[in-house]
């Protein structure tokens, strides 16, 4: 067990097995996503309030999910890379990030065109768009230190760093940031107090999240194998695989 | 003469220069040195003040000066400008000394660095977030904020303040070996401020409607314990890696 773990560690074995790994996520991604789409789209019943603008969710849920998922396998794998010094967790991390903000912008995106029909306005300052948004922010700030670094190695561990304190401050904003909506509510809209929803319609939606997680998977296994191929370039191994190539 | 000069100077490098050294002469020395410092430089001391009355004046112009308006939003925009104000500061808080390289020397003593960086955080928050907490209640008057609430601001402002102090300061170690690293310092440390503002503000805004405010304060009390717990680390991991790069 160890030993794969440290086999994986070193680019060139990761490279090698994310290539047999690869093409198995990128099917079950197409796959799900497909079908679920095509499920939620076409034959789900309409919501009885909502009607068919509650097919959004479909989008909107998984994106969200991903959002989050995102935050806590860059801040892992920042440890990862700063307690054990393995260089592939830091290429995972630096790829994630785009990712997660793409994620967390379609969310929002989503919410706010969801928000045209269900609460008659693009933007309202609700908990959870309010924490998406503050998200938002953080996923730029990430970025953004990781850019402004002239130090590959000073980068990497100043953005690992603060993906970790961002981490532990997810769950503190989010609370307070509910807490703080809840002492404000204006109470015009109630989306909240629906019915649970029918196993025709969050089948699709559990395809969905699944068919997002594989594209999550599959996505930053690619940008990985491209992130250590630039990286190591200068490396023999990469050398004769671009030779081998040609 | 020189002799006697030099002494006292080099008793207290021996004593520092142990290993595990005492820890506590190496705080107090960290401690003087940076107030020292600051009240040399009174100047920069006074800067975040003037620029939370500069903000706070632009609102009345800038929104209305109808008091009514004003004191409903007052809780907010001191604890806003408060906010900025604390943030302007602290580019400059580990700044200097990188620039003349006495940061690395406190990288080099033996006494854990996280304990020395949250001395200089200390300092940091007696000389801006303090005076901006005493400040703010003579500007509360001037937002015509309800009388009975200044208290609870001031209170709110110096608890919530040494919070904003303790995570800012991971951004000032992050960004201090960036050339350009004020705008970036803000994009990083705002987000993570949310938390504060939300209780902070709260807490004014209970003081205003008369309800408890005391829930507010245990929470900015609670934040900046877990910042006092996690913040020293993240500070001094974020100094090395900024040191060494």
């Amino acid at each position: 067990m160890w030993a794969f773990i440290h086999k994986l560690g070193s680019p060139k074995w990761f490279y090698r097995i994310s290539a047999k790994l690869q093409p198995w996520f990128w099917v079950a991604a197409a796959g799900l996503i497909v079908t679920g789409s095509l499920w939620g789209l076409a034959f789900a019943p309409a919501d009885y309030q909502q009607g068919n603008s509650f097919r959004i969710l479909y989008v909107h849920v998984p994106a969200a999910f991903l959002a989050q998922s995102i935050f806590v396998s860059m801040a892992i794998a920042g440890l990862v890379y700063m307690v054990w010094k393995i260089k592939v967790a830091d290429m995972a991390a630096a790829v994630m990030a785009p990712l997660g903000a793409a994620m967390t912008f379609i969310s929002l995106f989503s919410g706010a065109v969801w928000g045209v029909p269900t609460w008659g306005t693009w933007w309202m300052w609700d908990a959870r768009l309010t924490s998406m948004l503050i998200l938002l922010f953080l996923y730029l700030g990430v970025i953004a230190l990781r850019g402004a670094f002239t130090s590959r190695d000073s980068a990497s561990r100043a953005a690992s760093v603060l993906a970790m304190v961002g981490v532990i401050n997810i769950p503190i904003i989010k609370y307070s940031v509910d807490w703080w909506y809840t002492l404000h509510q204006p109470a015009t809209f109630t989306i909240t107090s629906r019915p649970a929803m029918p196993t025709e319609m969050w089948l699709p939606l559990l395809l969905m999240v699944l068919g997002f997680y594989s594209f999550f998977i599959a996505l930053t296994l690619m940008r990985t194998r491209s992130e250590i191929l630039r990286r190591e370039s200068n490396k023999r191994w990469v050398r004769e695989l671009v030779e081998e190539k040609q | 003469m020189q002799v006697s000069d030099t002494a006292p100077v080099a008793s207290a490098g021996v004593a520092l220069g142990e290993p595990g050294g005492n820890l506590m002469v190496a705080i107090t020395a960290t401690l003087k040195r940076d107030l020292t410092l600051m009240l040399r430089r009174r100047g920069e001391m006074l800067n975040p003040l003037v620029f939370f009355a500069l903000v706070i004046t632009l609102f009345p112009i800038g929104i209305s000066p109808d008091p009514e308006l004003l004191a409903l939003i007052a809780p907010g925009l001191l604890w806003v400008a408060a906010l900025l104000a604390a943030l302007l500061s602290l580019d400059s808080l580990f700044r200097s000394d990188y620039d003349d390289g006495s940061l690395e020397q406190l990288l080099l003593a033996p006494q854990p660095l996280a304990a020395l960086s949250l001395a200089k955080v200390a300092v940091h928050w007696l000389l801006t977030g303090l005076p901006l907490a005493l400040m703010a209640p003579v500007l509360g008057i001037m937002l015509a904020l309800p009388a009975g609430s200044y208290l609870i601001l001031a209170l709110s402002l110096a608890l919530g303040t040494a919070s904003l102090s303790l995570i800012g300061a991971i951004g000032a170690a992050l960004t201090v070996g960036l050339a350009k690293g004020g705008v970036l310092l803000s994009l990083l440390v705002l987000p993570l401020y949310i938390p504060v503002l939300i209780f902070g503000t709260g807490a004014v805004q209970a003081a205003v409607f008369g309800d408890g405010v005391t829930a507010h304060l245990a929470i900015l009390g609670a934040l900046l314990a877990g910042a006092l717990i996690f913040a020293p680390w993240a500070i001094a991991a974020s100094l090395r890696i900024s040191i060494n790069g």
